[in-house]
């Protein structure tokens, strides 16, 4: 087909001139590569910063999980000892502990009730809309630096809020930071002030997307609102939790800012590593102590590895539920 | 036609970008050295918290033409991660480089990453009280650190919470009370009982930093640096006179808010002070409690709690003449005067000696002659060998055990067990 330009009978008109001919060629070679090339190149700065600040980091964090690595000294590679030395680690384990223990008391009381906020954000009565959806997203927006500090305040054991709120019922003092179970809540707390509105407004936006009429049809054949809930809200919602799931699954498992801050920057997290999360240890394999930095990295790894685990499974069991 | 060519303008845009972006890559490699003698035009010197530095680098550059960058960081905790970051990369240190202990201790067994001083500085060995000097060598004999200053230990008291427990207020009389550390728990049980129950110190891991360094021999590594963390007699003396104290004590972790707190609260009527912490107290107690401070000696004679010294990373391009800065920094008169300026203590035994230093006080303590008490017990101090992850051990295993004790988390053979343990992982190198 394309020879059929070359081979085609001369047209009435003059022909044209070599040079016009040549130039025209030229654009549509030029026009062919731009049509077949340039939307990479339009991609492409988001791929060049990804692949220095996200993929490269990644690789090389492999390359430093197989070696022995001072962080100021010598390395030598050592394979997957680094890897296999994580099931024996009590430390690593703890805090794989600490972190799913916090995980599950910070996202499913959170998601319940963003579920719950969010259902009532919906409903057609409700006055000054917009004005709860904003105050509801507020938390969001303090620095987590600023949340971490004001609630140690509040959870500090001697001129604490809280212990002075428990003192007029009578019981006494909690200390916040030296026992799992008080340490977890606290973090917890802290984790769901900030989240919940969050959750709340892409729950209610989900539930907005929701065409009406079904609910109109549901009316009409007498369900009252808690089945159109159960039957046609949560059904519907199923894309929208699925991702919100996924970003506090992700969420939970890099906790790191709010833990700390509650230790006053110990990255131990608590006299006993009561509540450090498996980002502080990565810190302070990988970090805090300069030797270790090889077997941090693993750690790194390890925390990938249990995101995507965690995440897969989360997907699974929201997908089937919702079926 | 014209939708085809801004296309294609756009196109070359992107692809000029990515090869700036891939020239941006290229360089940065600046590894020219100067010419041998060369004069540099300037010095970087880098420090944390208060040296006291800002005059006497004033007069370095009109004595020597050459100017000299102070880079200040306020917290000894933003100051290791960059300095960490500086060497990882072999670039951005300083010229000079202020080390505290801990960190000096840590950075020892990489010791190429410093410039041998030896053969850049004066003999200065017999200037120095001699144990700080052998600390700033390294296990391969290379000298890495000058001595700037030493954490010598005074205890800071309440004279008004004393005074209504019924306990003397005079400094020479409290220093009297303590002549051990045993003398020293009874006056806190003394304290309580005439306070009705009150705490006497903040934590009993001050009690364990101030016994370990009253010369009872090595800490948590022998001098081949094999951990004996678990063995060592120094350390199970310090942890039983610390343990000894959870009656009298606060709970208070240092630097915690509790502990902030507790000093205007008067939660704590004592705390170990050494002369880099007297700044800290007055701060934490505020102006309405001046005058109700007071300082006196520390139970047993001596101790010390941190303590820098001056480097040369190898990194630095004149390393000849960041060595003649860090010398001028710390011979005796600029001792006395960063003393003078910000408090560090001197190492230098001819500041030591100066009237100045000996004959300053200070006006929130109660006007007490800090000079003479810090300069007395100074010379209590023993020389002790700390192995290369000193603090680590000190701080990730030896003070959570004792706080984990402390606040009844665990009895004191679990919370040993619990620290012999964690010497083990943490004092690995």
């Amino acid at each position: 087909m394309s020879l059929s330009a070359t081979t085609a009978p001369p047209s009435p008109a003059a022909p044209p001139s070599p040079d016009v001919s040549s130039r025209r060629s030229r654009g549509r070679l030029l026009n062919r590569l731009d049509v077949k090339y340039s939307p990479y190149l339009y991609i492409a700065p988001f791929f060049l910063i990804f692949g220095a600040f996200g993929l490269y980091p990644m690789v090389r964090t492999a390359w430093m999980s197989l070696h022995d690595w001072d962080m100021i000294g010598d390395h030598s590679f050592i394979g997957f000892d680094n890897y296999t030395r994580l099931f024996s680690d009590e430390y690593f384990w703890n805090a794989l502990v600490n972190t799913f223990g916090i995980f599950a008391l910070s996202t499913i009381p959170q998601l319940l009730l963003a579920l719950f906020l969010a259902n009532l954000l919906n409903r057609t009565f409700l006055r000054a809309k917009t004005f709860f959806r904003m105050a509801i997203f507020m938390p969001n927006v303090v620095s987590v630096a600023a949340v971490a500090i004001v609630f140690g305040m509040l959870f500090q054991r001697e001129f604490g809020l809280f212990n002075w709120l428990l003192g007029l019922v009578g019981v006494d003092p909690v200390d916040w930071d030296g026992q799992r179970w008080s340490s977890w809540f606290a973090i917890s707390s802290m984790v769901n002030w900030r989240w919940t509105g969050y959750n709340t407004l892409i729950l209610l936006a989900g539930m907005q997307a929701i065409p009406k009429d079904l609910y109109e049809a549901a009316e009409i054949d007498g369900a009252g609102p808690w089945r159109q809930f159960w039957q046609i809200t949560l059904p519907m919602l199923k894309p929208t939790f699925t991702f919100v799931v996924i970003l506090s699954t992700i969420g939970g498992m890099q906790l790191f800012t709010e833990p700390l801050l509650f230790a006053n920057g110990n990255i131990l997290g608590g006299s006993q590593r009561e509540f450090q999360t498996l980002a502080m240890y990565m810190y302070e394999m990988g970090i805090a102590n300069l030797n270790t930095a090889g077997y941090g990295a693993a750690v790194a790894w390890a925390i990938f590895m249990i995101i995507v685990v965690v995440s897969l499974v989360n997907f699974l069991l929201v997908r089937r539920s919702a079926k | 036609m014209s939708v085809t060519t801004r296309r294609t303008r756009l196109a070359a845009a992107a692809l000029a970008a990515i090869t700036a972006i891939g020239g941006l890559a290229a360089c940065g490699n600046d590894d020219d050295k100067p010419a041998a003698g060369e004069k540099p035009a300037k010095l970087v010197v880098d420090t944390f918290g208060e040296f006291g530095y800002e005059e006497l680098v004033k007069q370095y550059e009109k004595d020597t033409g050459i100017k000299v960058e102070l880079r200040k960081t306020a917290q000894l905790a933003e100051y290791r991660p960059k300095l960490v970051r500086y060497l990882a990369t072999g670039k951005g240190a300083a010229d000079v480089t202020a080390l505290e202990e801990g960190i000096l201790n840590e950075f020892k067994p990489n010791a190429r990453n410093w410039a041998d001083l030896t053969p850049l500085v004066a003999d200065h060995s017999k200037e120095f009280l001699p144990w700080k000097w052998e600390l700033g060598k390294a296990q391969d004999g290379r000298l890495i650190g000058l001595p700037t200053d030493v954490g010598s230990l005074a205890v800071c008291y309440r004279k008004d919470l004393f005074q209504a427990a019924g306990l003397p207020t005079e400094r020479d009389q409290v220093s009297a009370l303590w002549p051990d550390w045993k003398g020293f728990h009874d006056a806190g049980l003394k304290y309580k009982q005439g306070s009705g129950g009150k705490a006497f110190i903040d934590s009993i891991t001050a009690v364990s930093n101030g016994v370990m360094f009253q010369g009872n021999g090595d800490l948590f590594y022998d001098k081949e640096d094999n951990i004996i963390a678990d063995t060592s007699p120094a350390v199970k003396n310090a942890w039983d006179t610390a343990t000894s104290m959870a009656d009298i004590s606060a709970k208070a972790q240092t630097w915690s808010p509790e502990w902030s707190g507790g000093f205007k609260q008067g939660t704590f009527a004592a705390t170990f002070c050494p002369s880099w912490m007297l700044g800290i107290v007055s701060e934490n107690s505020g102006p309405a409690n001046k005058g109700k401070w007071d300082v006196a000696s520390v139970p047993g004679g001596g101790g010390n709690w941190g303590g820098s010294w001056l480097a040369v990373p190898a990194q630095s391009k004149y390393p000849k003449e960041a060595a003649k800065l860090a010398e001028y920094l710390t011979n005796a008169k600029s001792q006395v005067e960063a003393f003078k300026a910000k408090g560090p203590l001197p190492t230098n035994l001819e500041a030591l000696k100066n009237e100045a230093f000996i004959g300053y006080t200070n006006e929130y303590f109660s006007n007490a002659p800090t000079g003479k008490i810090f300069g007395e017990s100074v010379a209590k101090i023993q020389p002790t060998y700390l192995g290369p992850k000193h603090q680590a051990v000190k701080e990730n295993a030896l003070e959570p055990a004792l706080r984990a004790f402390e606040s009844g988390q665990a009895d004191k053979a679990k919370a040993w067990e619990q620290f012999t343990k964690d010497a083990k992982t943490q004092g690995a190198f």
